[in-house]
């Protein structure tokens, strides 16, 4: 190797040899091609997917945040209607029940007084009935008794009519 | 050369030179089948079915493999593109995660057991990858702007007084169209070319070291140590190495695409 060494010229390390050269770019060509050609399109294409993929989820994150929060804001929206709506029919249902009772009390009073006026309408009716009938049978017992004291007949109207008259006023008047 | 002959094949040791940067090629006399070139085409195959490998699925969910190959894409494609280039990167970034990994693939080599050669350091390769940058930012500068437009502002930074172009106008060109380009292409080379040297110095001197008298062999132990953290340097530096390449063009095509230098 050391007898090769001598051999060679002592090179000027600044000089470029031609089949270096030649060989350098050649090389340099293909590898430029090769990896441009093969390699780059392949990592973009990665590149490109992945930050797609990315990208995706995020959306497809952001979307299903925004629907949940649009559920969530419905539902709200739905409970605090419903709640709205009971307490609505608890209250119309108070005043309801608040007016059947009032109802039922006026129709109850009413029947009542319905029933206390007839009943004082039956009472004065079998009054003046009992009165009517108790004056003919007192008038007629008087009469007949009258008759008998008496032994006449009192066939006069007029004067029977007075007579029982009479008798009854006195009949008051020593109540 | 009588002097150095007898040096070498006696009992001294022979520092290595920049001859051990040129090994003699494989099929002898055939000048393609050196060992950088053989080792620039292994990197292009490597590179190729890692990634072909790695993003042939282009899953939402990546394997081990195709996390590791979009890791690095990823870097490319956002820390030294996006950040740099702004919103039309997507057109410099196959050429530039070419630039990364090419580079970066053949400085590593460098310390790959049985490989141990960064290509890098055969300037020739750098070459050819500044002179690649150096057109692709001309000519997008030029298409994006016009040659008239896009060397006006080169030549004449605007917002400067017009005195001040004696010295501006010269440097800017110079700047442009040979510094970028040398220095690119010079800093990669003298990197690995200096991290191989050094590697080989501490090897070759260790493994000197052993063959030398017993208290010589003592200290060898310490030279290979020193040799194995040096390799540890030498990782970081071939990873900068590729990333500083690659960050520079993108700047440079960031230059071009904007409106005012």
């Amino acid at each position: 190797m050391h007898v090769i060494n001598l051999a060679a010229e002592n090179a000027n390390p600044l000089i470029p040899h031609t089949a270096e050269l030649i060989v350098g770019a050649i090389a340099f060509t293909l590898l430029f091609l090769v990896l441009r050609s093969k390699v780059v399109p392949m990592f973009e294409k990665a590149f490109t997917a992945r930050t797609e993929a990315i990208q995706g989820g995020i959306e497809r994150a952001e979307k299903a945040q925004l629907e949940a929060q649009r559920a969530l804001a419905q539902y709200n929206e739905q409970l605090s209607k419903a709640r709205e709506e009971s307490q609505t029919m608890r209250e119309e249902a108070r005043a309801h029940g608040v007016a059947i009772v009032e109802e039922l009390r006026a129709k109850a009073q009413e029947e009542a007084a319905r029933i206390t006026a007839s009943a004082h309408a039956s009472i004065e009716a079998e009054r003046q009935q009992a009165i009517t009938s108790l004056r003919n049978e007192v008038g007629t017992i008087a009469i007949e008794l009258a008759s008998k004291i008496v032994g006449e007949a009192l066939d006069d109207q007029a004067r029977q009519s007075r007579v029982v008259d009479r008798f009854l006023d006195d009949l008051e008047k020593s109540k | 050369m009588p002097l150095v002959h007898l040096l070498r094949s006696g009992e001294g040791f022979v520092p290595p030179s920049t001859n051990d940067f040129n090994l003699p090629p494989v099929i002898a006399g055939n000048e393609y089948t050196t060992k950088p070139i053989l080792l620039v085409f292994l990197s292009v195959l490597m590179i190729s079915v890692f990634f072909i490998m790695a993003s042939r699925k282009a899953a939402i969910v990546p394997s081990k493999l195709q996390f590791a190959g979009e890791s690095i894409y990823g870097f490319v494609r956002n820390d030294l593109a996006r950040d740099n280039i702004g919103h039309d990167f997507m057109r410099f970034v196959p050429y530039l995660f070419t630039l990364f990994t090419f580079i970066l693939t053949n400085n590593i080599f460098g310390i790959v057991p049985l490989l141990q050669f960064p290509a890098m350091s055969h300037v020739s390769f750098p070459y050819v990858l500044a002179i690649f940058t150096f057109i692709t930012f001309h000519y997008i500068g030029i298409r994006k702007q016009g040659i008239r437009k896009y060397m006006k502002d080169i030549m004449f930074m605007p917002g400067v007084p017009k005195a001040a172009y004696i010295l501006l106008t010269p440097l800017e060109l110079a700047t442009f169209f040979i510094v970028r380009p040398l220095t690119l292409s010079l800093r990669l080379f003298a990197n690995m070319f200096a991290g191989h040297l050094l590697l080989l110095v501490f090897i070759l001197g260790g493994d000197h070291l052993l063959k030398g008298v017993i208290g010589l062999k003592l200290i060898s132990p310490f030279a290979f140590a020193f040799g194995i953290g040096l390799t540890f340097f030498e990782f970081m530096v071939q990873c900068l190495q590729a990333y500083i390449f690659t960050l520079l063009t993108a700047l440079y095509i960031a230059g071009a695409l904007a409106d005012e230098h």
